[in-house]
């Protein structure tokens, strides 16, 4: 099922990625196949300097590949252009970061409601769609809060709250819980776990053991390879 | 992105960064008002001359002594070779002129004007009746000089109002004599107060017959004839006709100068108009400076919120939403700081009025429609590298800065 490759939502065929520092090469990926079928929890776990976010940046079509093809949804996604790639992170894909990235002179509202903004979608609409999203996400009375007036965890639940504001089908979360503390980490971890069971795919990249193994797959990464992935056995 | 979101997101990120946006804006305002003050400055020195001369009368033909021009080769001037002086005889032949409604002969000079122990020195202006409709003055008390032969001079005086407070006071200058040199002249009329007309003040001269003033300064030339002709079509035709009978009474010797009032205010009006533009394009080197700035303030913009665009562009944002928010802000910036600079223009047009009122400052719609628009296009102009910039970068990059 997991490495079919038909109807798989992340399709990744001999993936490629050179930086150039200076006169040396460095492979962040090298030779990377992987599929992910849709609706699945992927935790990406490995040292750093392994490729786990370049994989993740990569899935996320923030960066391309060197060599190789990636089909998302069965698309070749590599091919598209810049505007078009930024349609499909708009649509169908939710980044959810390490350190939030809210947009701190913005509220907690317009930071929920700032993908719905970017994508044109009428006042109207969003207004309607960010307070079912913070009703949904306890923020309720956090609305009109600045990020600097709220707790690590408000701020991470603000920033899963954008990110599926748009209802993407794939969500990248690099680190979620590292800059929370255990409890809230928990608490976050849950949320994304949440979403999951309601189909939503899931890929989360962390080096903390405890939350990897929450994952139904794993995936260990190794200087730019896939080391071992337990859908592979 | 729709448009007022665009607009709105550029707001809450000027918001943002109060300083930067004070500074960009100041630096805006202080080009457009450059632009503003300094155009008004010119234009209200344009609008001051003009004013001046207008002042002078209406449909003004005037004639010097002298030729200014250079002319062809006249075999007169062989034997002459110095122009011949203006008289009054001249000035009586000029009224044949049928373009010509009224003449003035003028004979000028400096003398001392005494009575009952005060004296003064003013300008004593020999002319005949009709100077005082030529220059369109107004009588304060009792009438200006009698319309009689030019030739005989009856010893009356028509005092300008300032000269008569000086003699008289407050006590009635009509009728009363004044004494010039070892004349005597018995006041028969006051002019009211006009105010100044091209540096010659009115109000200081004394106003003689014109043969009076020729027996006085021991001399039998004029001055000026000043000639109103019968209306504004008239002028050109006025001036060839009085340039014509002159000629035939100098022997056919073009000797005298003959200028309109309206080639006058022409060549000041040309003139200051290029001063103004003039100074409206050095203060629009202000406005390029703020626009550099503008450039320099969005660059450090997109610097300090490299990650930002980064996030943006993660949740959807194409090259061209990141441009417009960058170029929005940059744009609004200008629009504002440019009416702010429009108010403080005004501002400073309104002080140079009240300083100096005779200056009316006011700044020509041009300059201002001229100054908001540049400033307006430097602002987006300058806006659309760092916009740019800004859409160009990497988002992983981007979003990994701290």
């Amino acid at each position: 099922m997991a490495n079919s490759g038909i109807g798989a939502l992340i399709d990744l065929r001999g993936i490629e990625r050179v930086f150039y520092l200076g006169d040396s090469e460095v492979h962040a990926l090298h030779e990377l196949d992987l599929r992910v079928a849709a609706g699945e929890y992927v935790a990406v776990m490995g040292p750093s300097g392994s490729g786990k976010s370049t994989l993740l940046n990569l899935i996320g079509l923030l960066d391309r590949p060197t060599a190789g093809t990636y089909l998302l949804e069965g698309r070749d996604v590599t091919t598209l252009s810049a505007e078009e790639q930024a349609r499909v992170r708009s649509t169908r894909i939710g980044f959810v970061f390490q350190s939030f990235h809210l947009v701190p002179r913005l509220t907690a509202a317009e930071n929920i409601a700032l993908p719905m903004m970017l994508a044109g979608i009428a006042a109207k609409e969003r207004t309607a769609r960010v307070k079912q999203a913070l009703t949904d996400y306890g923020l309720a009375d956090r609305a009109e809060h600045r990020p600097d007036q709220l707790s690590g965890g408000q701020r991470q639940r603000v920033a899963i709250a954008r990110a599926t504001i748009m209802q993407p089908a794939l969500i990248l979360a690099d680190e979620p819980t590292g800059n929370l503390d255990r409890a809230t980490g928990e608490e976050v971890v849950r949320l994304l776990e949440q979403l999951n069971s309601r189909g939503v795919t899931l890929i989360v990249v962390t080096h903390d053991g405890t939350l990897g193994a929450r994952a139904r797959r794993r995936i260990d990464m190794e200087d730019g390879s896939v080391k071992h992935d337990t859908a592979l056995g | 992105m729709l448009p007022f979101d665009i607009l709105r997101f550029a707001v809450s990120a000027a918001a943002g960064n109060r300083l930067r946006t004070v500074l960009l804006m100041l630096a805006m305002s202080i080009g457009v008002a450059a632009v503003v003050v300094l155009t008004a400055l010119g234009d209200g020195a344009r609008r001051y001359v003009v004013n001046e001369f207008s002042s002078l009368g209406t449909n003004l033909v005037i004639v010097l002594p002298g030729r200014s021009e250079t002319g062809g080769f006249n075999p007169a001037n062989a034997i002459t070779g110095t122009p011949r002086d203006l008289t009054v005889d001249d000035a009586l032949a000029v009224r044949r002129a049928t373009a010509a409604r009224r003449v003035a002969p003028l004979a000028v000079g400096t003398s001392e004007i005494s009575t009952g122990g005060r004296l003064r020195e003013a300008l004593v202006v020999g002319t005949t009746a009709e100077y005082v409709e030529v220059r369109n003055l107004k009588m304060g008390q009792g009438r200006f000089l009698p319309d009689d032969d030019w030739n005989h001079g009856a010893p009356v005086i028509a005092l300008g109002a300032k000269v008569a407070t000086e003699l008289f006071g407050n006590a009635t200058a009509l009728g009363q004599f004044v004494r010039i040199g070892d004349r005597r002249f018995r006041v028969i009329g006051v002019l009211a107060s006009s105010g100044t007309g091209l540096g010659m003040n009115t109000d200081e001269l004394a106003f003689v017959p014109v043969a009076t003033a020729q027996q006085m300064f021991n001399s039998n030339t004029l001055f000026r004839i000043l000639i109103e002709a019968r209306n504004r079509d008239a002028i050109e035709i006025a001036k060839q006709q009085v340039r014509d009978i002159l000629k035939q009474r100098h022997e056919g010797e073009e000797d005298v100068t003959v200028i309109t009032q309206d080639a006058i205010l022409a060549t000041f009006d040309r003139l200051l108009g290029t001063l103004t533009l003039g100074v409206a394009g050095i203060a629009a080197i202000s406005l390029a400076v703020a626009g550099i700035l503008v450039m320099n303030v969005m660059l450090v913009s997109v610097a300090q919120r490299t990650p930002e665009v980064g996030l943006l562009k993660a949740l959807g944002a194409t090259g061209g939403v990141i441009r417009s928010v960058f170029l929005a802000e940059a744009a609004m910036l200008s629009a504002a700081g440019a009416v702010i600079g429009y108010g403080l223009g005004l501002a400073g047009a309104v002080i140079i009025r009240t300083l100096y009122p005779a200056l009316p400052a006011y700044p020509p719609d041009w300059a201002v429609l001229a100054a908001l628009g540049t400033a307006m296009v430097t602002g987006l102009l300058f806006g659309v590298l760092p916009a740019r910039r800004a859409a160009a970068l990497d988002p992983v990059l981007a979003l990994a800065k701290r």
